[in-house]
C-alpha cells in the first residue's frame, strides 16, 4: 500500500490539459485530407483511390467531393494527387453537428483551379434544450452498434489517467436509464438494430446521440449491405458526428464538448 | 523439430485410396480431394490420430466456374509434440452439389469444427448432416430461410427486413432453484456486444450459453471482388486491437498468391510491429483483468502502460492501432534512428512498470485470491476445442504460430527463436502470468530486432492483378493467439474469397467451460482473462 502510494507520488500528474491546451499530434500522424488552395482541379486524386468510397466526382465531371465522415485517414488520396493538391492535415477537431459540413465540395473553376465551396452553416444548436436540462456535464452510455472495437478502446482510453475525461464532468454510466445520451460506435449491424433502438428509447429525454468514428458517422469501410445499415443516422437522430478511423481520444473529447455547446464548431466557446 | 515430410508421409499412408493427393496451398503443404463425402469424418479422425488439429474451414461457391460446385476445405495443422511443430497444413477438400450442398458433420469427432460448420450452413447453405447443434450462428432474428449471403448469386445490397427478436434457441436448464440470468448484448461497461445466458443456482453458474455475431458486418462479402490494395483496408479493419496482425496476415496470404518476395528490412519491421501490438495488448489486458478483480490501482497502471505504448505506435506509424504501417509488398514507413531510440526508451519503461505491477499482484493476497483457481480451462477441453494463444498456453498447450509456422523475420533472422511460455494451472492467474512472461519475451525480440536491423528497401511493388485462382494461407500469432488467413484470387486477379479465423473465434467456445467453475460475479474476471474480440469473431 505504502509503496503504491510512494510510486504514485513519484509519478506525479500524467493527465493532459486538453482542451485548455492544444492536443499534441506526432509528426507521422495522418489526419483528414484537405484541398490545397490554388490546386489544379485535374490534379485531384481519382475517386477510385479511396478504399471507403469517400471521394466522388472528378474524371471529366466539373464537381468533386470528399466526405470526411467516410474517410479512413489512410492518406492514399494525398499520395495519388499530382503536385500535392490534396494534403493530409493534422487538425483533429473535426467533429460537427451537421453531416453535410463534413463533405468538402469542390468545383472546377473557369481557370481550371479547384474551387472549394464554403461549408454550409453549422446546424442549429442541438443543445439549447439539452443544455438547459443537462448543463455542462454529460453522463453517457456507450452503445456498440457493430464497431471493430478500435473506437471502443479509444472510449476506454478516455478513462485512463492520461485523458481522464471525468475531470471535464463527463462520465460513462452502466445503464441507458442513467444516461443523458449515447456514444455510438459502429455502422449499426442488422443483428444490433433492435438493441440500438431499444437502448436509445431507454435513455430519458432530452437525449444526445454522438456518432463516434467513420462507421457510425457514415458506414465507413463497412458501407451499407445485408449486414449493415450504413451509419447511425439511418436509425437514430444524430446530434454530433466525430470522423476518424478511429478518432483520437482528444477528437472524441472535442465531439462530446461540442454536444453540450462547450466548444463551437471550429473553436472553443 | 519433427520432420514435415515424415508427417505428410504418415498422412498419405493413413488416407491412402480415399482421395487424390496434391501439393498446396503453400509449398510443402498437402491437399487431399476426398472421393466420397461419406469418408470425411473417418479422414478427420485419421488426421487427429496423426497429431493434427483443425485450423480452419473455408467454403467457396464455385457454381459459376467450370467446376460448377460448392467446395468445403477442412484445413488441419500439427498440434501435438514438444518444441517446434512441423510447419505444414493438410487440407481435406470436398466438392458438393451446388443445388443441394450436403456432407456429414465432423463435429461429433472434432468438436472444434462446430462453429465453422454452423457458419458455413448460414452463409453458404451447406447442410452438415449429424451436427449435434445445427442452429443458426451468424444470422439472427428473422433472417429469411434459404438465403445465404456468401453464395455468389446473393446480392450484398439486399436488406431483408429486421423482425422483432424472438427468444433465441438455447439449452434450458430445469430444476428447483435454477434461474436464468440474461446479460447483453449491450453491456454495462465499454465492451463489445454479445449475449450471455447464465443458468444459475444461487451464485454458481451451472451452464452458460453465449450468443455472438451481433457485430457481423458482412466483411467477407464486402471484400469479394476488390483488388488486393483495396481489400487490405477492409482486412485491417476486421478488428481494432488486432489491426496489425490481421493486416499482416492478409498481406502474407496475398503475397503467397502473387509469389512476391518481401524485402528483408520490411520483414523485420513487420515483425517488430507485430511484437509491439502484442506488448500493448498484453499490458492493457492485464490491467483489464485486474478491473475484474476490483484491483483498480492495477487497472490504472495497465491502462497507463498501454496508453504510453499506443502513443509510441502513433509516433512510429501515425496510428495508435498501427494501421497503415503494413502494406501489401512490405511496409509504408521506415524506422529512423530517433524512432528506434524512442522504442528502446518505451520498452525499458514498460519492463520496469510491468515488473513492479506483477510484484504488487503476486504479493497481494486479496488479488491472487480472486485469480487463483478461477475460470479453469482443463487441458483436454483446450485441445478438443482447438483453443489457441494465451488461453491454450495457460492450460499447458505448447503452441505458438510464431514458432510453429515461422514467417516474416521469425523465419529468416537469427536470435528470433520464440521461447513459448506455458503454464499448467489453467486458471485466470495462469493467464495473467503467461501474458507477463510473453511481454518480457517480446521485449527481448524487439531488442534483438533493433540491434540487428538489416538495411535495404522496405517495399516491393505488389502487382495490381493477382494470378488467377491461387490460394494463400497464413497463420499469424496475434495477441490473442493464432489467426488463420485463407485467401483465393478470382479469374480477374481480384479477391474471390477471404476467410479469417481469428484467435477469438477459436477461443470463444472455451469461455462457457471456464465459466462453469465460476460464480456469476466472477464471470467478468473469467471473460477478461481470455480478453477475446467480438468483432474479428463476427466479421
Amino acid at each position: 500500500m505504502l509503496t503504491a502510494l510512494l510510486r504514485s507520488l513519484r509519478t506525479g500528474v500524467v493527465t493532459i490539459r486538453y482542451p485548455e491546451e492544444p492536443a499534441q499530434v506526432p509528426e507521422r500522424f495522418r489526419g483528414a485530407p484537405r484541398i490545397r488552395t490554388s490546386s489544379a482541379f485535374d490534379a485531384l486524386a481519382p475517386a477510385s483511390v479511396c478504399p471507403s468510397g469517400a471521394i466522388a466526382g472528378g474524371g471529366g465531371q466539373p464537381r468533386y467531393s470528399i466526405d470526411l465522415a467516410r474517410c479512413l485517414c489512410c492518406g492514399r488520396c494525398a499520395e495519388a494527387s499530382a503536385g500535392g493538391s490534396i494534403e493530409i492535415c493534422r487538425d483533429i477537431e473535426l467533429a460537427t453537428r451537421s453531416r453535410k459540413s463534413l463533405i468538402i465540395e469542390v468545383e472546377r473553376g473557369l481557370d481550371g483551379h479547384a474551387f472549394v465551396l464554403p461549408p454550409p452553416p453549422p446546424g442549429p444548436e442541438v443543445a439549447d434544450r439539452i443544455r438547459r436540462t443537462l448543463g455542462r456535464s454529460l453522463h453517457l452510455r456507450h452503445l456498440d452498434s457493430g464497431s471493430c472495437n478500435a473506437c471502443d478502446w479509444e472510449l476506454t482510453a478516455l478513462l485512463n489517467p492520461v485523458y481522464d475525461v471525468r475531470r471535464l464532468g463527463v462520465d460513462f454510466v452502466a445503464s441507458p436509464r442513467h444516461a443523458d445520451g449515447v456514444l455510438v460506435t459502429g455502422p449499426v449491424t442488422r443483428n444490433l438494430e433492435v438493441a440500438v433502438r431499444r437502448t436509445y428509447e431507454a435513455v430519458p429525454e432530452p437525449r444526445v446521440v454522438i456518432a463516434v468514428g467513420a462507421c457510425a458517422s457514415s458506414g465507413g469501410i463497412v458501407g451499407r449491405s445485408y449486414a449493415s445499415s450504413g451509419g447511425v443516422a439511418e436509425i437514430l437522430p444524430v446530434d454530433v458526428f466525430i470522423p476518424g478511423c478511429p478518432p483520437r481520444p482528444e477528437a472524441i473529447i472535442y465531439g462530446i464538448l461540442l454536444a453540450v455547446g462547450r466548444v463551437r464548431d471550429g473553436s472553443p466557446a | 523439430m519433427a520432420d514435415p515430410i515424415a508427417v505428410l508421409d504418415d498422412v498419405r499412408a493413413r488416407l491412402a485410396g480415399q482421395g487424390g493427393f496434391e501439393r498446396g496451398p503453400r509449398q510443402g503443404d498437402l491437399t487431399i480431394r476426398l472421393h466420397r463425402t461419406e469418408g470425411l469424418p473417418a479422414a478427420a479422425v485419421q488426421l487427429c490420430a496423426a497429431g493434427m488439429a483443425l485450423a480452419t474451414v473455408a467454403a467457396t461457391d464455385d457454381e459459376t466456374t467450370d467446376d460448377r460446385d460448392v467446395k468445403v476445405r477442412y484445413v488441419f495443422e500439427p498440434a501435438k509434440g514438444a518444441g517446434a511443430l512441423p510447419d505444414v497444413f493438410v487440407t481435406l477438400m470436398l466438392s458438393l452439389d451446388p443445388k443441394r450442398p450436403e456432407l456429414p458433420s465432423i463435429t461429433p469427432q472434432v468438436p472444434a469444427a462446430s462453429w465453422h460448420e454452423r457458419e458455413a450452413n448460414d452463409l453458404f447453405g451447406i447442410v452438415f448432416v449429424g451436427h449435434p447443434d445445427p442452429k443458426p450462428l451468424v444470422v439472427h432474428d428473422g433472417w429469411p430461410k434459404g438465403l445465404h449471403p456468401l453464395r455468389k448469386r446473393f446480392d450484398a445490397s439486399f436488406r431483408p427486413p429486421v423482425e422483432p427478436a424472438e427468444e433465441f434457441p438455447h439449452l434450458v436448464v430445469d430444476g428447483e432453484g435454477v434461474f436464468e440470468v440474461p446479460v447483453g448484448p449491450i453491456h454495462a461497461g465499454i465492451i463489445e456486444p454479445g449475449h450471455f445466458r447464465f443458468s444459475t443456482v444461487g451464485e454458481s453458474v451451472l451452464y452458460l450459453e453465449p450468443r455472438l455475431f451481433y457485430t457481423h458486418r458482412g466483411l467477407e462479402k464486402r471484400i469479394e471482388g476488390l483488388s488486393v490494395d483495396d481489400a487490405f483496408y477492409v482486412a485491417e479493419r476486421m478488428c481494432g486491437v488486432c489491426s496489425l496482425s490481421h493486416g499482416l496476415g492478409f498481406c502474407e496470404a496475398s503475397e503467397q498468391v502473387a509469389e512476391l518476395e518481401v524485402p528483408r528490412r520490411a520483414r523485420v519491421l513487420r515483425t517488430l510491429a507485430l511484437e509491439l501490438e502484442r506488448v500493448y495488448n498484453h499490458v492493457g489486458d492485464i490491467g483489464n483483468i485486474l478491473a475484474g478483480a476490483s484491483y483498480h490501482y492495477g487497472t490504472s497502471a495497465g491502462l497507463r502502460m498501454k496508453e504510453a505504448l499506443q502513443q509510441l505506435n502513433e509516433h512510429l506509424t501515425g496510428h495508435r492501432f498501427l494501421r497503415g504501417f503494413v502494406a501489401p509488398g512490405g511496409v509504408n514507413l521506415d524506422l529512423t534512428a530517433e524512432l528506434a531510440r524512442s522504442i528502446e526508451t518505451a520498452m525499458a519503461a514498460t519492463s520496469e512498470a510491468l515488473a513492479s505491477l506483477m510484484e504488487r499482484i503476486e504479493n497481494n493476497p486479496t488479488v491472487t485470491d480472486r485469480l487463483d483457481a478461477t475460470g479453469l480451462l482443463p487441458l483436454q477441453d483446450a485441445i478438443a476445442l482447438g483453443v489457441t494463444g494465451i488461453a491454450a498456453r495457460a492450460s499447458g498447450v505448447d503452441r505458438d504460430a510464431r514458432r510453429d509456422h515461422p514467417h516474416a523475420a521469425y523465419a529468416s533472422e537469427s536470435g528470433l527463436d520464440v521461447s513459448v511460455a506455458t503454464d499448467f494451472n489453467s486458471d485466470v492467474h495462469a493467464r495473467v502470468r503467461v501474458r507477463a512472461t510473453e511481454v518480457y519475451e517480446s521485449l527481448r525480440l524487439i531488442r534483438v530486432m533493433l540491434e540487428s536491423m538489416p538495411a535495404g528497401p522496405i517495399r516491393t511493388a505488389m502487382p495490381g492483378v493477382l494470378p488467377a485462382w491461387r490460394i494463400g494461407l497464413a497463420s499469424i500469432e496475434s495477441p490473442r493467439g493464432a489467426a488463420i488467413h485463407w485467401l483465393r484470387s478470382d479469374e480477374a486477379g481480384r479477391i474471390d474469397r477471404y476467410h479469417l479465423r481469428s484467435a477469438s473465434y477459436a477461443n470463444w467456445p472455451a469461455v462457457p467451460i471456464a465459466a462453469q467453475s465460476a460464480i456469476v460475479p466472477d464471470f467478468p474476471l473469467v471473460n477478461k482473462s481470455f480478453e477475446l474480440c467480438y468483432s474479428c469473431t463476427d466479421r
